[in-house]
């Protein structure tokens, strides 16, 4: 790193920690369609990579600068449009883009699409940026409808992704290449967008967060800072949009540019962690989970998932990365050892709790739902009957028990965790006097 | 434009405003006492109509005007002090968030106990049939009817905000809340009274609104977007610029929807007339009913560009 003009010695350490963490990073896209080979497991593989990159575009807003925007789909949908019609014009040969590049240009647009809206939402900041952004958000999904020409109306815009010269003896049509194109694109990004919170802007934006007035007093305008922010957001969520469609092969504007799309990139970001950079990662990854394999199993599962927000967003506002941290910080200081009987206990209450409350629902939903098909709910292996009011009884006193248990067991976790802190503050103190 | 269709197409879009304002008026309020701004405040919209179509089902419609609502404040209220807050603590974005969430849990919850399609919400009779009739076109009772009452509660929370002891003491608290305070008032109780009043304010357009209109679980989100453009529009925090902007969306929205010139109709005639092979043709002939879904996100979008503080607002953030 020293430069050759600088006339005194200086030297950095390598950062270990960082190395490995990249590299098993690396190492994980790269095993993953290795281990989980049946073509469910690749579907929800290269989902996970594109909505990786398009949650943590999100958390540059979110996170980074505490924007909320309730739009982001706009700028992830119209990247994919984007791309999808260029896939098309270099099928016919009108414009020479290789399909690897496709990404690249779906970024372009969302950049091209951030720098246009960005302008207006980008004049405020806090909650009425998020009324704003939900305002173009609506502009651009009830738009795209009445121009079903570029759109493709209802039924959205189709292509086949595979076309032109193989690259690399690559030709793109089998779902695992899919996946690795994905993936090398997801690794590229998550790179530059972690890279991107070291730079200048990045700082300044995270100071733009936390006091935007002293901010101003430095010398900065804030509006251009969270300009600039939004614009790189809509980069990278443009090139998620771009992978969406390659993966897909079809874009429709009712679905890919709607405020439930928008909303859903908020909640799981925030499910997540949105303060630290590697919690939408996380987020991403329950994203998929849930809309593949909880709506399988539950049509109440936008219940289950509000549910789950609501406690997250008043209980751990940092999300499943800041327990996953917070649990660290116990480990390190070799404390972790005292908690897992608690841990146990909550865990096996709560359990009790959910599946009380997932049978009373699942019995009410059967009711509305498939009242013709019977009484009968199949119900984890056991069958509910809707009828006897015998389930029903049961069913709440399975949850007023788990519920009662649960809260003994959180005051007592509580006062634990809290000794637990109280002793790790007093070792800092004495690590810092030594 | 005829001039009976001009007047009827008014008084339905000041009908429709006035509707608007009941919802942006709590918001408004909850907002500039608050700052929260209350993400699920048409779930609570929603929360009325639904609420008011069982009631009524059981006690008859004049019962549930009154008991609907209240129910509907009460709910906000054990929302507010169970689960906001808790997230005050940590600033304007988590309560928010808070409140989004709670809009996904309303909208399941309403799916799961009423279900997915639309309920029988009927008018009673008292409101069925026109009120009067113009030049042939009937103006319907149930509209009116919805002037009537907004009205009525306009001017009720301006007499109970300046003119009653509680009124004086939410104003205190809104700028002074420590010094309140410390005269012995508790002002978390106040902050609980005012969202579960706002959100009675729009238990009560529910009621109203969902007899009126449709009662199904996708009502919440159709006047969602809207109302925040009505309260951007308006100015963040004031009242009387919603109530303004309320009126002027209303009443554009219901004329634009009955409108089917586009561009390419007008000029057709003229020298400048757009031809279907034309490059921007398929701009020009949208009719002004097509976009007349867009129209409040387009003057949302030209206010923050031409005068960012909203029409009546003052602040500048």
């Amino acid at each position: 790193m020293a430069g050759n003009n600088k006339a005194f010695y200086s030297f950095e350490p390598i950062n270990v920690g960082r190395y490995v963490i990249w590299s098993l990073f690396a190492l994980v896209l790269a095993v993953a369609p290795l281990l989980f080979t049946s073509s469910l497991a690749l579907t929800m593989l290269s989902q996970i990579g594109y909505l990786i990159i398009i949650l943590l575009s999100y958390n540059i807003l979110l996170g980074q600068g505490g924007m909320l925007s309730f739009g982001h789909a706009v700028y992830v949908g119209l990247g994919s449009f984007v791309a999808i019609h260029a896939m098309n014009l270099a099928a016919k040969g009108a414009i020479p883009v290789p399909l690897v590049l496709i990404p690249v240009v779906g970024g372009l647009a969302g950049m091209f699409f951030a720098a246009l809206f960005g302008f207006v939402t980008t004049k405020k900041s806090g909650t009425t940026f998020a009324m704003i952004t939900l305002g173009i958000g609506e502009l651009v999904a009830s738009m795209a409808l009445m121009f079903p020409g570029f759109f493709g109306g209802e039924g959205g815009i189709t292509t086949n992704r595979v076309y032109g010269a193989k690259f690399l003896g690559l030709d793109f049509g089998p779902q695992i290449q899919v996946y690795y194109l994905v993936a090398v694109y997801c690794f590229l990004c998550t790179a530059g967008m972690y890279a991107f919170t070291g730079t200048p802007l990045g700082r300044i934006l995270n100071a733009v967060r936390d006091n935007p007035e002293r901010v101003e007093f430095v010398g900065y305008n804030t509006q251009r800072v969270r300009y600039l922010a939004f614009i790189v957001a809509g980069f990278f969520a443009g090139i998620g949009g771009g992978l969406a469609a390659i993966n897909f092969e079809i874009v429709n504007a009712v679905d890919s540019l709607s405020g439930i799309r928008s909303g859903g990139y908020l909640l799981f970001a925030f499910l997540g962690g949105a303060v630290f950079f590697f919690g939408p990662i996380i987020g991403a990854v329950l994203l998929v989970f849930a809309s593949i394999l909880l709506s399988e199993l539950s049509k109440a599962w936008l219940l289950y998932l509000g549910l789950a927000f609501l406690f997250m967003v008043m209980y751990a506002p940092g999300g499943v990365a800041s327990l996953i941290m917070m649990n660290l910080r116990v480990a390190h200081f070799g404390k972790l050892r005292r908690l897992w009987v608690s841990y146990l206990a909550l865990a096996g209450t709560a359990l009790a709790m959910v599946l009380g409350l997932a049978a009373v629902v699942e019995m009410i939903y059967h009711i509305q739902l498939n009242s013709a098909l019977g009484p009968v709910v199949p119900f984890m292996g056991a069958k509910l009957n809707t009828q006897s009011p015998d389930t029903w009884v049961g069913a709440v006193f399975v949850v007023l028990t788990g519920a009662g248990l649960f809260e003994v067991t959180r005051r007592g976790f509580k006062q634990q965790w809290d000794m637990i802190q109280e002793d790790i503050e007093r070792e800092i103190k004495r690590r810092e006097a030594a | 434009m005829t001039s009976e269709f001009a007047t009827i197409q008014l008084l339905n879009g000041v009908s429709y405003g006035l509707l608007l304002f009941m919802l942006s008026s709590g918001l408004t309020l909850i907002f500039s006492m608050m700052g929260v701004l209350n993400f699920a405040h048409t779930s609570f919209y929603m929360l009325g109509a639904y609420l008011a179509y069982t009631i009524s089902g059981v006690v008859g419609f004049w019962p549930a005007l009154v008991i609907a609502p209240l129910v509907v404040g009460g709910l906000g209220a054990v929302f507010e002090r169970y689960s906001l807050r808790k997230v005050h603590k940590w600033g304007h974005v988590p309560e928010l968030l808070v409140t989004f969430g709670l809009s996904y849990l309303i909208l399941e919850l309403v799916q799961l106990i009423w279900g997915r399609s639309t309920v029988p919400y009927g008018l009673p009779v008292q409101l069925q049939g026109p009120l009067f009739t113009l030049y042939g076109t009937q103006f319907p009772k149930s509209r009116s009817f919805i002037m009537l009452v907004s009205l009525v509660m306009l001017a009720s929370v301006w007499l109970l905000l300046t003119r009653t002891r509680i009124g004086l003491l939410i104003q205190a608290a809104l700028t002074h809340p420590h010094m309140v305070e410390a005269l012995g008032h508790n002002v978390p109780r106040v902050f609980m009274l005012v969202f579960g009043g706002g959100c009675a304010l729009a238990g009560l357009a529910g009621v109203i609104g969902g007899n009126t209109y449709v009662t199904e679980p996708a009502m919440a989100g159709s006047v969602g977007s809207i109302i925040f453009v009505v309260v951007v529009v308006g100015g963040m925090g004031s009242l009387a610029g919603a109530f303004l902007a309320s009126l002027l969306i209303g009443v554009v929205q219901t004329f634009a929807v009955a409108l089917d010139h586009s561009m390419a109709s007008v000029l057709k005639d003229t020298a400048m007339a757009i031809t279907p092979d034309s490059f921007i043709y398929p701009l020009a002939s949208l009719t002004i009913s097509q976009v007349a879904p867009i129209l409040p996100y387009l003057f949302l979008v030209l206010i923050l560009i031409f005068r960012p503080k909203g029409l009546l607002g003052t602040r500048e953030d």
